[in-house]
């Protein structure tokens, strides 16, 4: 028997992911999935999980539960206060929380989206081999809110790992540096424009969610303004330019066809980085 | 004459995970589609085609991207080669999924408006929905929508119809909604906001979660259209 967590409070867009369901974009669907897969694989792994069960993605925080068995938890991804019962405790290491006791997550302080992963992964239908909420395509169960009871999956066989403490930075509040390869579009764009991609700090807008992050900056320009490109494939990290000249770049939940000329396309390795970038923060694009 | 329109089938990386085959035309998309879906490697992650597209996606695990170029590209130009049967013949015909029936009562909406601005009365324009052959060209807007193309082009006008959208789009669709926009139809698999014109109404379950698949209508599919009195 795994047991169940209460949710008391859940922040502003807290919901269950696992590793998504890439492969089914001929159905119309969307990769979906944690947008930190780093933090859910790891999160998992502290508390004796296979890497892909699922967690929650709680962004920002403030965050409260209270468990009605004694449950592992691992939390990873952003940092901010934890508290068992008002006890501080630590990110990213194997924590136990005795059934009735209140585990809370304050409002983040460096990156936005905390993984909390509990032993044994949460329980739920699964569509297409996962357990995700899509939020675009509304597929999957409908996003974590205060009062939710979720259910936890019996506990995993293997041990939770004798791991004192996992390697790991916390999220930096600074400019960061994303690696982008070629996009399939950049003929769309001169040689000025290329560069500004490159050359200029962008700042991560309010307008960001699990479909897409919307930068600030000096425009790009389009070669042909009034070009219309016929909707065509997409992928988590596609840099669009729509008109306006700022640039998109797609989440998880992305539309699986997409009608704005893709210029570039962030390395999987750093699509990580992304999951935790703030408001205001501000990014610069690498082609190395 | 525009010279970024390819002629032939060219590759265009989509970062390092995905490449992206770009065609003349949404006939060449199916044809190569159905070229490549008969041929897809091991460990490919998605295959997704669009109007003049079609997206590979591998992973780490994948199969290397330049060698889902190579097939891309060889397939293509083997699917697209004159006499390779641009038609369906026979061998086409083998292994497809048969014809899937769906049944509509042409109680829309916008039917007569539509049937007017193509030039024909509200009969006309549901003899010519019922009357042709559809495939499912891609997939998108929503879980289960497909883009249906007519798989023969109205030889009274002598080109497929041309449908234009809403000027401006409904804010809710129903379920079922049977719809005409662009060269294509569609029926939505749920109330969603919309700006293709309503001709009808079917019960047929476009999306359902228990399903395996989910969706009714995948790309390649072919469908027909059934009257039902409305």
């Amino acid at each position: 028997m795994g047991g169940t967590l209460l949710v008391e409070t859940a922040g502003p867009a807290t919901t269950v992911q696992d590793l998504g369901r890439p492969g089914a974009a001929a159905l119309g669907v969307g990769p979906s999935g944690a947008l930190d897969r780093g933090a859910l694989r790891l999160a998992n792994r502290l508390v004796g999980n296979p890497e892909g069960r699922a967690a929650l993605e709680v962004v920002l925080g403030p965050f409260a539960a209270v468990p009605d068995v004694d449950l592992w938890i691992a939390v990873t991804g952003a940092w901010g206060a934890i508290t068992v019962d008002g006890r501080p405790v630590d990110g990213h290491r194997a924590v136990r929380v005795a059934a009735g006791s209140r585990l809370e997550l304050g409002a983040a302080t460096h990156g936005l989206r905390y993984v909390l992963a509990v032993r044994g992964g949460f329980d739920g239908p699964q569509l297409l081999g996962s357990r995700s909420t899509d939020t675009l395509a509304g597929l999957g169960p409908a996003p974590v809110v205060g009062g939710d009871r979720l259910v936890v999956l019996p506990t995993p066989r293997r041990r939770v790992p004798p791991l004192d403490i996992a390697p790991w930075t916390r999220p930096e509040a600074g400019e960061r540096l994303i690696r982008v390869s070629p996009g399939p579009r950049r003929n769309w764009f001169d040689a000025g424009s290329l560069q500004r991609l490159v050359e200029q700090s962008w700042s991560v807008t309010a307008d960001a969610d699990r479909i897409g992050m919307r930068l600030d900056g000096t425009p790009l320009e389009r070669l042909d303004p009034g070009r219309e490109l016929p909707s065509e494939g997409m992928v988590a990290g596609a840099v669009q330019v729509p008109p306006s000249g700022l640039p998109t770049i797609l989440a998880a939940d992305h539309p699986v066809t997409g009608g704005y000329p893709v210029i570039a396309v962030v390395r999987a390795a750093d699509r990580d980085l992304l999951a935790q970038l703030r408001p205001g923060q501000r990014l610069r694009f690498s082609t190395g | 004459m525009n010279a970024d329109i390819p002629t032939g089938p060219v590759l265009r990386a989509m970062g390092e995970e995905a490449v992206l085959l770009e065609l003349a035309s949404l006939e060449d998309v199916l044809l190569v589609h159905r070229a490549l879906a008969a041929s897809r490697p091991a460990g490919l992650v998605d295959l997704v085609p669009a109007a003049r597209t079609v997206l590979a996606v591998t992973d780490a695990r994948g199969p290397a991207l330049a060698a889902v170029g190579a097939w891309l590209l060889a397939t293509a130009e083997r699917a697209l080669a004159p006499g390779a049967g641009r038609s369906t013949g026979p061998v086409d015909e083998a292994g497809r999924r048969s014809d899937t029936l769906i049944h509509v009562r042409y109680d829309g909406q916008d039917l007569a408006e539509t049937a007017a601005l193509l030039g024909r009365d509200a009969d006309g324009l549901i003899a010519w929905h019922t009357g042709r052959l559809w495939t499912v060209a891609f997939s998108g807007f929503a879980p289960g929508f497909a883009y249906l193309v007519p798989e023969r082009e109205d030889e009274t006008i002598g080109r497929p119809l041309e449908v234009p959208r809403l000027s401006v789009p409904r804010t809710t669709v129903p379920a079922g909604s049977v719809a005409l926009a662009g060269t294509f139809s569609g029926v939505y698999p749920r109330a969603s906001p919309g700006g293709w014109r309503i001709i009808g109404t079917t019960d047929a379950v476009l999306w359902d979660d228990a399903a395996d698949p989910p969706a009714l209508l995948v790309p390649g599919d072919r469908v027909r259209f059934v009257q039902v009195p409305a």
